[in-house]
Protein backbone atom coordinates (compact mmCIF):
# COMPACT_ATOMS: atom_id res chain seq x y z
CA UNK A 1 0.00 0.00 0.00
CA UNK A 2 1.38 3.82 -0.86
CA UNK A 3 1.86 5.35 2.62
CA UNK A 4 4.15 7.75 1.35
CA UNK A 5 1.76 9.59 -0.34
CA UNK A 6 -1.01 10.45 2.16
CA UNK A 7 2.13 11.80 4.70
CA UNK A 8 2.84 14.54 2.22
CA UNK A 9 1.33 17.72 3.55
CA UNK A 10 -0.47 20.57 2.15
CA UNK A 11 0.27 23.48 2.39
CA UNK A 12 -2.47 25.55 1.29
CA UNK A 13 -5.10 26.76 3.83
CA UNK A 14 -8.68 24.81 2.96
CA UNK A 15 -11.07 27.35 0.80
CA UNK A 16 -13.42 25.14 -0.15
CA UNK A 17 -15.19 26.66 2.92
CA UNK A 18 -15.10 29.83 1.78
CA UNK A 19 -18.30 29.86 -0.88
CA UNK A 20 -20.46 28.34 2.12
CA UNK A 21 -19.83 31.26 4.42
CA UNK A 22 -20.33 34.14 1.81
CA UNK A 23 -23.45 31.89 0.62
CA UNK A 24 -25.21 32.23 4.05
CA UNK A 25 -23.92 35.60 4.13
CA UNK A 26 -25.89 36.08 1.03
CA UNK A 27 -28.73 34.35 2.22
CA UNK A 28 -29.04 36.64 5.53
CA UNK A 29 -29.00 39.44 3.19
CA UNK A 30 -31.20 38.04 1.15
CA UNK A 31 -34.12 37.28 3.61
CA UNK A 32 -33.58 40.24 5.66
CA UNK A 33 -33.68 42.71 3.03
CA UNK A 34 -37.14 43.64 2.24
CA UNK A 35 -38.15 44.22 -1.40
CA UNK A 36 -41.04 46.28 -2.40
CA UNK A 37 -43.97 44.08 -1.51
CA UNK A 38 -46.87 45.84 -3.82
CA UNK A 39 -46.19 46.53 -6.90
CA UNK A 40 -47.00 50.65 -7.41
CA UNK A 41 -49.82 51.33 -9.88
CA UNK A 42 -49.82 54.86 -9.58
CA UNK A 43 -46.87 57.58 -9.60
CA UNK A 44 -46.02 58.62 -6.21
CA UNK A 45 -43.42 60.95 -5.78
CA UNK A 46 -43.50 61.97 -1.85
CA UNK A 47 -42.85 65.64 -0.85
CA UNK A 48 -40.32 66.87 1.12
CA UNK A 49 -40.58 68.03 4.52
CA UNK A 50 -37.88 68.93 6.94
CA UNK A 51 -39.46 67.13 10.62
CA UNK A 52 -40.06 63.17 9.50
CA UNK A 53 -39.84 60.70 11.73
CA UNK A 54 -38.90 57.11 10.49
CA UNK A 55 -41.59 54.59 10.50
CA UNK A 56 -42.52 51.33 12.50
CA UNK A 57 -41.73 48.27 11.32
CA UNK A 58 -43.15 47.48 8.29
CA UNK A 59 -46.02 44.84 9.10
CA UNK A 60 -47.44 47.48 11.43
CA UNK A 61 -47.99 50.55 9.27
CA UNK A 62 -50.87 50.39 6.59
CA UNK A 63 -49.66 52.06 3.01
CA UNK A 64 -52.76 53.66 0.96
CA UNK A 65 -51.23 55.27 -2.14
CA UNK A 66 -52.44 58.61 -3.81
CA UNK A 67 -51.51 59.56 -7.09
CA UNK A 68 -51.73 59.43 -10.98
CA UNK A 69 -52.47 55.62 -12.17
CA UNK A 70 -49.60 54.71 -14.65
CA UNK A 71 -51.68 53.42 -17.29
CA UNK A 72 -53.85 56.10 -18.19
CA UNK A 73 -55.30 54.87 -20.80
CA UNK A 74 -57.03 52.35 -18.82
CA UNK A 75 -57.77 54.36 -15.68
CA UNK A 76 -57.57 57.90 -16.38
CA UNK A 77 -55.70 60.40 -15.30
CA UNK A 78 -57.36 61.37 -11.99
CA UNK A 79 -55.74 60.59 -8.80
CA UNK A 80 -56.63 57.13 -7.58
CA UNK A 81 -56.31 55.18 -4.15
CA UNK A 82 -54.22 52.14 -4.21
CA UNK A 83 -53.75 49.69 -1.07
CA UNK A 84 -51.79 46.50 -1.25
CA UNK A 85 -52.30 45.27 -4.78
CA UNK A 86 -55.70 46.95 -5.55
CA UNK A 87 -57.46 50.23 -6.45
CA UNK A 88 -60.02 50.98 -3.88
CA UNK A 89 -62.72 53.53 -3.47
CA UNK A 90 -63.23 56.23 -0.97
CA UNK A 91 -65.68 53.93 0.95
CA UNK A 92 -63.78 51.11 1.16
CA UNK A 93 -60.44 52.67 3.17
CA UNK A 94 -62.40 52.20 6.35
CA UNK A 95 -63.20 48.53 5.60
CA UNK A 96 -59.30 48.41 4.12
CA UNK A 97 -58.00 50.37 8.04
CA UNK A 98 -60.22 47.43 9.80
CA UNK A 99 -58.99 45.14 8.17
CA UNK A 100 -55.50 46.18 8.79
CA UNK A 101 -55.48 46.67 12.75
CA UNK A 102 -57.18 43.16 12.67
CA UNK A 103 -53.87 41.76 11.56
CA UNK A 104 -51.62 43.53 14.08
CA UNK A 105 -50.60 41.59 16.90
CA UNK A 106 -52.92 42.75 20.41
CA UNK A 107 -49.78 43.88 21.78
CA UNK A 108 -48.76 46.04 19.19
CA UNK A 109 -51.91 47.60 18.64
CA UNK A 110 -51.30 50.77 19.75
CA UNK A 111 -48.02 51.32 17.75
CA UNK A 112 -50.37 50.87 14.45
CA UNK A 113 -49.74 53.98 11.70
CA UNK A 114 -51.70 54.58 8.43
CA UNK A 115 -49.04 55.74 6.00
CA UNK A 116 -50.76 58.43 3.30
CA UNK A 117 -48.45 58.12 0.55
CA UNK A 118 -49.57 61.03 -1.29
CA UNK A 119 -47.91 62.12 -5.15
CA UNK A 120 -46.62 65.53 -4.59
CA UNK A 121 -49.23 67.31 -7.45
CA UNK A 122 -52.09 65.90 -5.52
CA UNK A 123 -54.80 68.24 -4.22
CA UNK A 124 -56.01 68.07 -0.81
CA UNK A 125 -59.34 66.80 -1.56
CA UNK A 126 -58.16 63.05 -1.50
CA UNK A 127 -56.56 63.53 0.84
CA UNK A 128 -59.16 65.42 3.18
CA UNK A 129 -61.55 62.77 2.08
CA UNK A 130 -59.40 59.71 3.16
CA UNK A 131 -58.49 61.93 6.68
CA UNK A 132 -61.90 61.89 7.22
CA UNK A 133 -62.86 58.08 6.67
CA UNK A 134 -60.03 57.24 8.69
CA UNK A 135 -61.51 59.05 11.82
CA UNK A 136 -64.70 57.28 11.25
CA UNK A 137 -62.31 54.27 12.53
CA UNK A 138 -59.44 53.71 15.27
CA UNK A 139 -56.69 54.47 12.89
CA UNK A 140 -56.18 57.54 13.95
CA UNK A 141 -52.20 57.61 14.04
CA UNK A 142 -51.28 58.51 10.44
CA UNK A 143 -47.98 59.48 8.41
CA UNK A 144 -48.24 62.02 5.45
CA UNK A 145 -45.11 60.17 3.90
CA UNK A 146 -42.41 62.20 2.84
CA UNK A 147 -38.54 62.05 2.36
CA UNK A 148 -36.30 64.07 4.45
CA UNK A 149 -35.00 67.38 2.75
CA UNK A 150 -37.18 70.78 2.31
CA UNK A 151 -35.53 73.95 4.40
CA UNK A 152 -33.92 74.42 7.48
CA UNK B 1 1.79 9.57 -13.84
CA UNK B 2 -1.12 8.11 -12.04
CA UNK B 3 -0.85 9.81 -8.89
CA UNK B 4 -1.39 13.59 -10.15
CA UNK B 5 -4.92 12.15 -12.34
CA UNK B 6 -6.14 11.38 -8.54
CA UNK B 7 -5.05 15.02 -7.06
CA UNK B 8 -7.34 16.53 -9.99
CA UNK B 9 -10.30 14.84 -9.63
CA UNK B 10 -12.42 17.65 -7.21
CA UNK B 11 -14.12 20.62 -9.14
CA UNK B 12 -12.14 24.04 -8.65
CA UNK B 13 -14.43 25.16 -6.38
CA UNK B 14 -12.39 28.49 -5.47
CA UNK B 15 -13.73 31.03 -7.85
CA UNK B 16 -17.12 29.92 -6.58
CA UNK B 17 -15.96 32.21 -3.89
CA UNK B 18 -15.71 35.15 -5.92
CA UNK B 19 -19.70 34.19 -7.90
CA UNK B 20 -20.80 34.08 -3.89
CA UNK B 21 -18.94 37.84 -3.57
CA UNK B 22 -20.30 39.41 -6.86
CA UNK B 23 -24.21 37.88 -5.48
CA UNK B 24 -23.95 39.52 -2.63
CA UNK B 25 -22.57 42.78 -3.62
CA UNK B 26 -25.21 43.03 -6.09
CA UNK B 27 -27.61 42.52 -2.92
CA UNK B 28 -26.18 44.50 -1.20
CA UNK B 29 -26.28 47.78 -3.62
CA UNK B 30 -29.49 47.08 -5.27
CA UNK B 31 -31.80 46.28 -2.18
CA UNK B 32 -32.23 49.70 0.26
CA UNK B 33 -33.03 49.19 3.80
CA UNK B 34 -36.43 50.10 4.45
CA UNK B 35 -36.33 53.38 6.18
CA UNK B 36 -39.67 55.16 5.18
CA UNK B 37 -39.95 58.50 6.49
CA UNK B 38 -43.42 60.53 7.49
CA UNK B 39 -44.75 63.69 9.08
CA UNK B 40 -46.65 62.06 11.81
CA UNK B 41 -49.85 63.28 12.92
CA UNK B 42 -52.92 62.46 15.40
CA UNK B 43 -56.03 62.76 13.69
CA UNK B 44 -59.22 63.68 16.46
CA UNK B 45 -61.60 61.13 16.27
CA UNK B 46 -65.26 61.60 14.88
CA UNK B 47 -67.20 62.97 17.50
CA UNK B 48 -70.35 60.88 17.98
CA UNK B 49 -73.93 62.90 17.80
CA UNK B 50 -73.95 66.58 17.74
CA UNK B 51 -71.36 68.66 19.76
CA UNK B 52 -71.93 72.33 20.17
CA UNK B 53 -69.00 74.40 18.61
CA UNK B 54 -66.66 75.11 21.55
CA UNK B 55 -65.83 79.15 22.48
CA UNK B 56 -62.47 79.33 21.97
CA UNK B 57 -60.88 82.75 23.12
CA UNK B 58 -59.78 84.31 20.06
CA UNK B 59 -56.14 85.27 21.10
CA UNK B 60 -55.46 81.51 21.73
CA UNK B 61 -55.90 80.37 17.85
CA UNK B 62 -53.53 81.40 15.31
CA UNK B 63 -55.24 80.93 12.04
CA UNK B 64 -53.68 79.49 9.14
CA UNK B 65 -55.83 79.21 5.92
CA UNK B 66 -54.27 78.17 2.28
CA UNK B 67 -56.83 78.96 -0.41
CA UNK B 68 -56.89 76.88 -3.69
CA UNK B 69 -54.02 79.11 -5.50
CA UNK B 70 -51.76 78.17 -2.41
CA UNK B 71 -51.68 81.95 -0.93
CA UNK B 72 -52.00 82.00 2.69
CA UNK B 73 -53.92 84.10 5.08
CA UNK B 74 -52.45 84.35 8.54
CA UNK B 75 -54.17 85.68 11.57
CA UNK B 76 -56.43 87.79 8.70
CA UNK B 77 -53.37 89.12 6.48
CA UNK B 78 -51.68 87.59 3.77
CA UNK B 79 -49.09 85.72 4.29
CA UNK B 80 -45.65 84.11 3.72
CA UNK B 81 -44.60 80.66 4.65
CA UNK B 82 -41.25 81.66 6.23
CA UNK B 83 -42.86 83.74 8.65
CA UNK B 84 -44.64 80.90 10.13
CA UNK B 85 -42.05 79.35 11.94
CA UNK B 86 -41.15 82.35 14.12
CA UNK B 87 -45.07 83.79 14.66
CA UNK B 88 -45.98 79.81 15.95
CA UNK B 89 -42.96 80.03 18.18
CA UNK B 90 -43.73 83.72 19.85
CA UNK B 91 -47.34 82.44 19.90
CA UNK B 92 -47.24 79.28 21.71
CA UNK B 93 -44.67 80.67 24.31
CA UNK B 94 -46.53 84.15 25.20
CA UNK B 95 -47.78 83.31 28.35
CA UNK B 96 -50.46 86.17 28.07
CA UNK B 97 -47.87 88.90 27.34
CA UNK B 98 -48.86 89.95 23.89
CA UNK B 99 -52.72 90.25 24.15
CA UNK B 100 -52.80 89.06 20.60
CA UNK B 101 -51.47 85.89 21.37
CA UNK B 102 -52.03 82.98 23.39
CA UNK B 103 -52.19 82.92 26.81
CA UNK B 104 -50.59 79.96 27.33
CA UNK B 105 -48.75 77.19 25.52
CA UNK B 106 -51.76 74.55 27.26
CA UNK B 107 -53.87 76.63 25.19
CA UNK B 108 -52.31 77.52 22.32
CA UNK B 109 -54.45 76.34 19.18
CA UNK B 110 -53.31 76.52 15.54
CA UNK B 111 -55.61 76.02 13.08
CA UNK B 112 -54.89 74.97 9.92
CA UNK B 113 -58.19 75.66 7.18
CA UNK B 114 -57.58 74.72 3.61
CA UNK B 115 -59.45 74.57 0.24
CA UNK B 116 -60.14 71.30 -1.58
CA UNK B 117 -57.83 72.48 -4.22
CA UNK B 118 -55.31 73.96 -2.18
CA UNK B 119 -52.05 71.52 -3.15
CA UNK B 120 -51.03 68.79 -0.95
CA UNK B 121 -47.36 70.25 -1.00
CA UNK B 122 -48.30 73.36 0.21
CA UNK B 123 -49.82 71.63 2.59
CA UNK B 124 -47.75 69.42 4.10
CA UNK B 125 -45.14 72.59 4.34
CA UNK B 126 -47.13 74.17 6.56
CA UNK B 127 -47.89 71.24 9.06
CA UNK B 128 -43.75 70.90 8.50
CA UNK B 129 -43.12 74.34 9.52
CA UNK B 130 -45.61 74.20 12.30
CA UNK B 131 -43.90 71.16 13.45
CA UNK B 132 -40.89 72.13 13.04
CA UNK B 133 -41.97 75.62 15.41
CA UNK B 134 -42.69 73.43 17.85
CA UNK B 135 -40.23 70.78 17.82
CA UNK B 136 -37.83 73.49 18.27
CA UNK B 137 -39.87 74.64 21.22
CA UNK B 138 -40.19 71.14 22.90
CA UNK B 139 -36.37 70.17 22.42
CA UNK B 140 -35.13 73.59 23.89
CA UNK B 141 -37.24 72.73 26.66
CA UNK B 142 -36.45 69.48 27.03
CA UNK B 143 -32.22 70.67 27.02
CA UNK B 144 -33.14 72.93 29.92
CA UNK B 145 -34.82 70.54 31.58
CA UNK B 146 -32.54 67.55 31.33
CA UNK B 147 -29.26 69.25 31.32
CA UNK B 148 -28.05 67.93 27.82
CA UNK B 149 -28.35 69.47 24.50
CA UNK B 150 -31.47 67.68 22.63
CA UNK B 151 -31.60 69.28 19.12
CA UNK B 152 -34.30 69.14 16.80
CA UNK B 153 -33.40 65.95 15.26
CA UNK B 154 -33.01 64.47 18.71
CA UNK B 155 -36.64 65.40 19.67
CA UNK B 156 -37.48 63.44 16.41
CA UNK B 157 -35.88 60.74 17.91
CA UNK B 158 -37.25 60.86 21.01
CA UNK B 159 -41.32 61.32 19.98
CA UNK B 160 -40.65 57.78 18.15
CA UNK B 161 -41.44 56.78 22.10
CA UNK B 162 -39.52 53.24 20.96
CA UNK B 163 -38.20 53.07 24.58
CA UNK B 164 -39.45 53.87 27.84
CA UNK B 165 -36.62 56.98 28.22
CA UNK B 166 -37.99 58.07 25.12
CA UNK B 167 -41.59 57.69 26.09
CA UNK B 168 -40.97 59.88 29.23
CA UNK B 169 -39.19 62.32 27.70
CA UNK B 170 -41.35 62.79 25.27
CA UNK B 171 -44.34 63.18 27.83
CA UNK B 172 -42.62 65.63 29.42
CA UNK B 173 -42.17 67.66 26.17
CA UNK B 174 -46.09 67.06 26.03
CA UNK B 175 -46.73 68.15 29.14
CA UNK B 176 -44.98 71.24 28.16
CA UNK B 177 -45.88 72.23 24.86
CA UNK B 178 -49.14 69.92 23.69
CA UNK B 179 -49.58 70.15 19.95
CA UNK B 180 -52.75 71.37 19.38
CA UNK B 181 -52.93 71.30 15.52
CA UNK B 182 -56.60 71.06 14.45
CA UNK B 183 -57.36 70.57 11.07
CA UNK B 184 -60.19 72.99 9.97
CA UNK B 185 -63.39 71.45 7.60
CA UNK B 186 -62.12 72.70 4.13
CA UNK B 187 -63.66 75.03 1.67
CA UNK B 188 -64.44 74.20 -1.47
CA UNK B 189 -67.33 71.70 -1.66
CA UNK B 190 -68.31 68.89 -3.51
CA UNK B 191 -66.73 66.42 -0.69
CA UNK B 192 -66.71 62.53 -2.04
Amino acid sequence: MPFKKKAKPNPEIPTSALPDIIFMLLFFFMVSTVMRENTLKVNVLLPQANQVQKMEKANLVANIYIGKPKEADQFGTAPRIQVNDVFINLDQIQQFAIEAIANVPEVDKNRFRVAIKGDVGLDMGVVIDIREELRETEALKIYYAASKGGDE
Amino acid sequence: MGKKKRDDVGVNASSMADIAFLLLIFFLVTTRIASEKGVYRDLAPKPEGEVPPVELNKRNVYKIIINSNNELLIEGDEGKMSQIKKEIKAHVNNYGADPELSVSPKDAIISIKTDRGTDYTTYLTVLDEILQGYNELRAEYLSQKLGEKITVDDFLEISRQDTQVNKDRYKLAKEKYPLNVSDAEPTGGGAK
